[in-house]
């Protein structure tokens, strides 16, 4: 069977564990209805010209892990920010770990969507944001908000300062042959609040995954959010991840995509502006090799005056890898005096990687700043030749030059112990250890 | 200690070095000066390893080992040093932490140790003394957004920092106002021994005001055509090039 019939049936035995007389479950259904429209995307239509799905699709997922699994900590604590205290929402194969995890309520919910989705003093959060911003016509969109059940419920009050970073991770175990996993995350951050979020997928074995990630994110009136998603799955994990942000006047969001990893990637990001001086931030890292394929596929829609946006994406391609980074920012006409700048550089370390570069500007108003910029080209020789003359040998040139080339990314992350991790971990991809933490 | 025999060098097949033959030993200063587009600058490069540049004939040594066939690091592993014109930046990475990696490579390289930290930072401290060097400098990314004078100073204090055999100063002098000339200067003469040897290369005499040669040679389409003690610095700087054009065309 059809990975897509498949999933159409299980969603009658998805049926009999929610209860299906309530609202949700009408969203549930109509969003199976356009999935079951739609199917999985293909490479005929523009979004998807560069991606593939079909290779993956063929395996025989699971679409309900048969049997809970439980992991050690010593196996996955490496995968954690360990020099810093945080909340942790974990889930393996799909299913939440309380034993894993630290989830809160005190002045500020870090919890459960089954929970969320269920209980009666959610309701009315759910009612106003669960579902509101995801692309109700996207049909992997709609086929992650037909099986909506799992994932991060995080509700920051008005004014509060989250002091430790929120760390999310989904890990899958390998229980089941192929597992297809959809967690779903509601992130609403009040006026004046304070939060950063680490993201990550991880497999712990070579079994086949399909992650199909959504989350929806609201920035309320001067709310700060900085989201970070760590991507560095093994070679036969797939993610798919869906990400909406609304924001309201002069908050400011920034979302940091690394991904150093995976076979293959999709990243759908997408920012909505709904208030005057909002600030977006939209960063990535992309370093692969082999056969790997990272897909960026931003949107920045300015509706509105007075508001900025920033992207700047880096990518190393080695191997037979493939990119993709295709940006669009949309200015409608009511947004006088934005301020939109995209960058995207890439570098190709061999002639069989491919780079697929797309900038998007649709402009309707008429007094804006718009600007974008896009290279692709090896490593420069001259400041090769310099580091060399210096005693460094090629192979930890290369390696400095590359982290070099990404520091505009690196340098904003706001958590040290992160952007520590981060540099190790681009180190080890660079197959090199400098003697110091980059 | 250097010695560089009969060398022709070509980049993308146009001749560039025409047979140049220069000997310097241990404790002297040389300077070699000449026109826009004699070769100066790719002369350094080849001493340096730059592959942009092919050797076609002849052989440089140094401490009696040929070395025109090693690559770039392990040439400065031996102690060739080379002070860029355009030193490059390098974002991310700060001065600190790109000195260490160096002196490390070279060290691991040459079979030594690490060296310790307590040493490295002294090290630094002292020599970026030397090179009235801010404190601050030290922890900014390498070269980035430093001004001319600022990268040139970094140069000389890398070279402090790695103690080459031979310095090879590359129009170290330019975009230098003149405090920033003389801190330079000084830093070069205070680390100028017995043991060591600096090759000036420069447009102007300006720098061989501050930093003395033994030698002067002229460097004109390829060729050394004309050496001479300091003296001839000032010749040039007072008449110019053409006087040895006719020279040599008489």
């Amino acid at each position: 069977m059809e990975l897509k019939e498949k999933l159409i049936s299980s969603f009658m035995a998805f049926e009999e564990k929610v209860d299906v007389a309530t609202e949700l479950h009408d969203l549930r259904t109509s969003a199976l209805k356009n999935f079951e429209t739609k199917g999985f995307p293909t490479k005929k239509e523009e979004a998807w010209k560069y991606t593939s799905l079909n290779a993956i699709l063929k395996n025989d997922f699971s679409i309900f892990p048969k049997k809970e699994s439980a992991i050690e900590i010593k196996d996955v604590k490496k995968y954690f920010i360990n020099d810093v205290d945080t909340y942790k929402v974990i889930f393996i194969d799909g299913v939440f770990s309380t034993f894993l995890s630290s989830t809160t309520h005190d002045g500020l919910d870090v919890c459960l969507m089954s929970s969320a989705l269920t209980k009666p003093k959610y309701k009315m959060v759910i009612d106003n944001y669960f579902n509101q911003i995801a692309n109700k016509e996207d049909s992997l969109t709609s086929l992650n908000t037909a099986f909506a059940y799992e994932g991060a419920y995080i509700n920051i009050p008005k004014s509060k300062v989250v002091e430790k970073p929120i760390e999310i991770i989904y890990f899958s175990t390998g229980n089941e042959a192929a597992l297809m996993v959809q967690p779903r995350n509601l992130v609403i951050v009040g006026e004046n609040a304070h939060v950063q979020i680490i993201e990550r997928h991880q497999s712990l074995n070579e079994n086949p995954v399909l992650t199909n990630s959504v989350t929806e994110i609201f920035a309320q009136k001067r709310a700060i959010v900085d989201y970070y998603k760590i991507q560095n799955d093994v070679q036969t994990a797939n993610l798919i991840d869906n990400t909406y942000i609304a924001q309201k006047q002069e908050s400011r969001v920034a979302v940091h995509t690394f991904s150093f990893g995976g076979n293959i990637t999709r990243n759908n990001l997408n920012f909505y502006h709904q208030g005057e001086r909002i600030d977006s931030t939209l960063k990535g890292i992309t370093i692969i090799g082999d056969k790997q394929h990272v897909d960026h596929y931003t949107l920045v829609n300015h509706a509105t005056p007075n508001c900025e946006s920033h992207q700047n994406y880096k990518t190393i391609l080695d191997g037979n890898s493939t990119g993709v980074f295709n940006g669009k920012i949309f200015v409608e006409k009511e947004a006088q005096k934005t301020d939109a700048f995209q960058q995207n550089n890439n570098i190709l370390l061999s002639d069989k990687a491919t780079i697929n570069a797309k900038p998007q500007l649709e402009i309707f108003a008429d007094d804006v700043k718009c600007s974008h910029g896009c290279t692709i080209g090896q490593l420069d020789d001259s400041a090769m030749f310099y580091m060399q003359q210096r005693g460094i040998p090629k192979k930890e040139a290369k390696a400095l030059l590359m982290y070099a080339f990404t520091s505009e990314v690196t340098s904003s992350i706001k958590i040290p112990e992160l952007k520590a991790k981060i540099a190790k971990i681009i180190a080890t991809k660079l197959g090199v250890n400098m003697g110091f933490d980059l | 200690m250097l010695n560089i025999k009969n060398l022709h060098a070509s980049v993308e097949d146009k001749e560039i070095l025409k047979g140049i033959n220069l000997e310097i030993k241990a404790g002297e200063v040389h300077a070699i000066m000449g026109p826009n587009g004699a070769g100066k600058s790719t002369l350094s490069s080849i001493i340096a390893g730059n592959e942009n540049y092919e050797v076609s004939e002849g052989e440089i040594f140094l401490d009696g080992e040929e070395i025109s066939e090693f690559a770039p690091e392990e040439r400065a592993h031996k102690g060739i040093f080379l002070s860029f014109q355009y030193p490059v930046e390098i974002p991310g990475v700060s001065v600190t932490n790109f000195i260490k990696t160096a002196i490390n490579e070279s060290r691991k390289a040459n079979g030594q140790e690490e060296m310790p930290a307590n040493e490295m930072l002294k090290k630094i401290r002292e020599k970026s003394e030397l090179l009235e060097m801010d404190r601050k400098f030290l922890s900014r990314s390498l070269n980035e957004g430093f001004s001319g004078g600022e990268k040139k100073r970094n140069e000389i204090f890398q070279m402090a920092m790695l103690e080459p055999k031979i310095a090879i100063l590359d129009e170290t002098d330019s975009g230098l106002d003149i405090d920033a000339l003389r801190i330079v200067a000084n830093g070069v003469n205070k680390l100028k021994n017995e043991n060591n040897a600096v090759l000036v290369i420069t447009h102007y005499q300006r720098l061989l005001d501050y930093i003395v040669p033994d030698f002067v040679h002229v460097l004109m389409d390829g060729k050394i055509v004309k050496s001479g003690d300091a003296s001839l610095a000032l010749e040039l700087e007072e008449k110019g090039y053409d006087w040895i054009k006719q020279e040599q065309e008489a």
